[in-house]
């Protein structure tokens, strides 16, 4: 799967879960900061990105993943 | 120091028999039934299948995304909170959000979240368990979003009380009026759980109308025919505000909140005092806290459910404690039994009875039960002056409440 492919993956997961437009989703923003995903709704997005991509993010890891980036590359990596 | 007199400036609901107040009270006093048969597949094993849904589904109103994290509760709290707050003109009024306050309580609060998620925890696990479960679970959520969407800062209040909760979240916020903790209270009841389990749990107390063939006549309170009570989902929303403060800005005004009364049974957890001790006290109580003449408050808004008991020891405590002469509505012969919502909505009925000068009707009240002893309108609304009027919730736990509203 490539960088692009995930990172529209993780957009379609922003939507559902928080409301965030799919064209203001790119691999330099903050979920925090840029795209307004608060601390609830960011368990949920992990949660189905586990699901989508069929890896394993644990809670330890989470506060790593600052931007979208951040997350593209954690599950590229892993799966 | 005098007490300083309480009107309500602003009103909000959604109903089974509409999405706002305006449907609701042309629905009501047109005679309409909000009940109809439940389609749910779940509804067949049940022995009770017929309540009065939402008119309006919260969807229709608030976006998906935020739908995400509220309870059905939750949500129809915050929409006729948000429907009340737009009619008392508050928004941008310079209000100090440290002199607002909430009172908005449930009866049951988000008992669907916590079965819908005990499914996904039986089904999935622990971790597909959502993260909005605690907050829309608690039963202070419902106050807590609408002081969240409100902007309250006085305090966030939720009142339960079970079938009095609503009317006893408006005492509440007379009372933080009266003593100075607030100059505005956004004040109500909400309740959502038409759903198997607390269908079932009523329906094994034997205390729900099982006349599932026919929806529209199974509420029937003081008729001969009457079986039980049919749920009911929806919320209602008050703004209450000391009268100077009102007055100061020039608010529309619908009546003043003049007095409460609140009592309790100390008897049974389920049924109420054998003689409607509790009841008339209540009422008692109201009366002499409103300063208010008996023969002025000519229309009650009783808490008549429609169940065999409840609804003629009401008859016996309004006769002892108010007198023979006022016309009695009971609105849940359309609205159904809204449970913690229901003192919240039927105070709203009886504000707009002494606005419009129409008493709503009763409607099913086909055959009355001869202890039936006071005049009620009938199948019709009733065109009358209304200078004054009661309303009555009575809750499992023996919970009783009275409030007095008058014309300004």
């Amino acid at each position: 799967m490539t960088r692009e492919e995930i990172t529209a993956g993780l957009a379609e997961i922003l939507e559902e879960v928080a409301g965030v437009n799919p064209d203001d989703v790119a691999e330099g923003k903050s979920f925090t900061d840029d795209l307004d995903v608060d601390s609830l709704s960011m368990v949920e997005v992990v949660v189905a990105a586990e699901e989508k991509f069929g890896v394993k993010i644990p809670d330890n890891e989470v506060q790593n993943l600052k931007t979208v980036g951040d997350a593209v590359s954690y599950i590229e990596a892993q799966s | 120091m005098t007490r300083p007199d309480v009107v309500v400036t602003g009103l909000g609901a959604t109903t089974p028999l509409g999405g706002d107040v305006a449907s609701t009270w042309d629905a009501m006093v047109a005679g309409r039934s909000g009940v109809s048969p439940l389609t749910q597949e779940w509804a067949a094993q049940l022995p009770v299948q017929i309540a009065a849904q939402l008119a309006v589904e919260p969807s229709e109103v608030l976006d998906r995304v935020r739908l995400r994290r509220l309870d059905r509760s939750e949500a129809i709290a915050l929409i006729a909170a948000q429907q009340a707050w737009a009619d008392a003109g508050l928004a941008g009024s310079g209000l100090d959000p440290e002199r607002l306050a909430v009172s908005v309580g449930s009866g049951i609060g988000g008992a669907t979240t916590l079965l819908a998620q005990d499914d996904i925890l039986e089904a999935s696990g622990p971790r597909r368990v959502s993260p909005h479960t605690v907050p829309m679970l608690m039963p202070n959520g419902p106050a807590a979003w609408v002081g969240i969407e409100v902007g309250a800062k006085a305090g966030v209040h939720s009142m339960a009380s079970a079938c009095a909760t609503g009317a006893e979240a408006i005492a509440l916020g007379l009372d933080i009026i009266r003593s100075g903790r607030a100059d505005v209270v956004v004040a109500g009841g909400t309740e959502a759980v038409v759903h198997p389990l607390p269908i079932a749990g009523f329906a094994s107390m034997r205390a729900m109308s099982t006349r599932n063939d026919e929806p529209e006549k199974a509420s029937r309170p003081w008729d001969k025919g009457r079986d039980g009570f049919v749920l009911g989902e929806g919320a209602g929303v008050l703004v209450l505000e000391r009268a100077d403060h009102a007055a100061a800005r020039g608010a529309h005004v619908y009546a003043r909140v003049a007095g409460a009364g609140i009592t309790s049974d100390a008897f049974d957890i389920v049924q109420p005092h054998n003689e409607g001790e509790g009841a008339i006290r209540a009422i008692s109580k109201a009366i002499a806290d409103s300063g208010v003449a008996k023969q002025d408050i000519v229309h009650v808004n009783a808490h008549a459910t429609s169940t065999p008991i409840g609804d003629m020891l009401e008859i016996g405590a309004l006769r002892k404690a108010l007198g023979d002469h006022p016309v009695l509505s009971a609105t849940k012969s359309m609205t159904g039994h809204l449970l913690g919502a229901a003192g919240a909505l039927e105070s709203i009925a009886t504000i707009l009875a002494i606005r419009d000068g129409v008493v709503p009707p009763t409607i099913n009240l086909d055959d009355p039960d001869e202890a039936l002893t006071l005049d009620v309108a009938a199948h019709k609304a009733r065109n009358m002056e209304v200078p004054a009027a009661l309303n009555n919730a009575f809750g499992f736990g023996g919970h009783n409440v009275a409030l007095v509203f008058t014309r300004v």
